[in-house]
């Protein structure tokens, strides 16, 4: 089980309370299909994503970043479970949607640029080792379940 | 995935506004990796302080990011032009090349925060992509 620290716990909650889930949702997800271009393979269905602009003025890639950053919310509220709360959409994301977990790293990777883009010097050193051990609880929960 | 003239432009412009930062810059992404990445730091266990900020830590960092500064002016023959650092890293520091990734990692994670407007998904990947190929140079002479 993982083992969270009081001052951990209180960073992660902290950094959620105060998220703008509207701007940060969909920058993180269009910057992933930029920056990591084959991620686009599994919106084949949302429209243009032919270029950069497109991407990020796609109001369907939006909706979606906003949808998948509220599903972090759920880790938030269980941290001491992220597990057992993701067991369902691991299955999900395996069987039904049949996304490549190495996918889950690099939208991770691309929401931690974005948040510290966000919060600037105030994103410290600590606070970044706190927010990729709890990105990478998560990313290994959604992958738990594949087989 | 090579880089295309687009991403050497964008690589040379985005460099031209870091470069004035280019020290704190390297400071603050290998304060960030021994952080971050524990593990790195058995790299440097010749060092009497490895907290961020620390004086090895900026001096290190100064060292770091002159090398990028050469690739970055080598950036049409990466492999050629970093030979020497190569064989540095290969034979000498004998670092793993995984590292390679996790230091960059870092560094987009400072460019994000000294640059919030100017660090755009586009010059992201280039950024991405220009690391990648300096990490590829760079572990040219492992074997």
């Amino acid at each position: 089980m993982v083992e969270w620290s009081e001052q951990e716990r209180t960073i992660i909650t902290s950094i959620f309370a105060s998220l703008d889930y509207e701007d940060i949702g969909p920058k993180a997800l269009s910057r992933c299909l930029i920056v990591y271009p084959w991620t686009q393979r599994y919106f084949g269905a949302f429209g243009n994503l032919y270029n950069a602009e497109a991407i990020k003025t796609n109001p369907n890639i939006a909706a979606h970043g906003i949808k998948v950053l509220h599903g972090l919310d759920r880790a938030v509220k269980n941290m001491d479970n992220i597990k057992a709360t993701y067991a369902e959409l691991s299955v999900l994301h395996s069987e039904k949607l049949h996304v490549d977990p190495d996918n889950f790293k690099l939208l991770s990777d691309c929401l931690t640029i974005v948040i510290a883009a966000k919060m600037g010097s105030s994103f410290t050193p600590e606070i970044q080792a706190t927010w990729q051990k709890f990105l990478a609880v998560v990313v290994s929960a959604l992958g738990r379940q594949y087989h | 995935m090579s880089l295309t003239a687009k991403d050497k432009d964008t690589v040379k412009g985005f460099w031209a506004k870091m470069s004035g930062k280019a020290e704190d810059i390297g400071t603050d992404a290998l304060s960030r990796m021994l952080v971050v990445y524990p593990q790195t730091k058995t790299y440097f266990s010749h060092w009497k302080d490895l907290s961020p900020g620390s004086a090895p830590v900026k001096k290190h960092g100064k060292t770091v990011m002159n090398g990028v500064a050469d690739a970055v002016s080598k950036i049409d023959d990466l492999t050629g032009g970093l030979l020497t650092l190569s064989e540095l890293h290969a034979f000498t520091l004998r670092v793993d090349p995984a590292n390679f990734k996790i230091l960059a990692h870092n560094m987009l994670v400072v460019m994000a925060i000294m640059f919030p407007v100017d660090f755009t998904p586009e010059v992201h990947v280039a950024m991405d992509k220009f690391l990648g190929a300096l990490a590829r140079a760079l572990s040219e002479k492992y074997r």
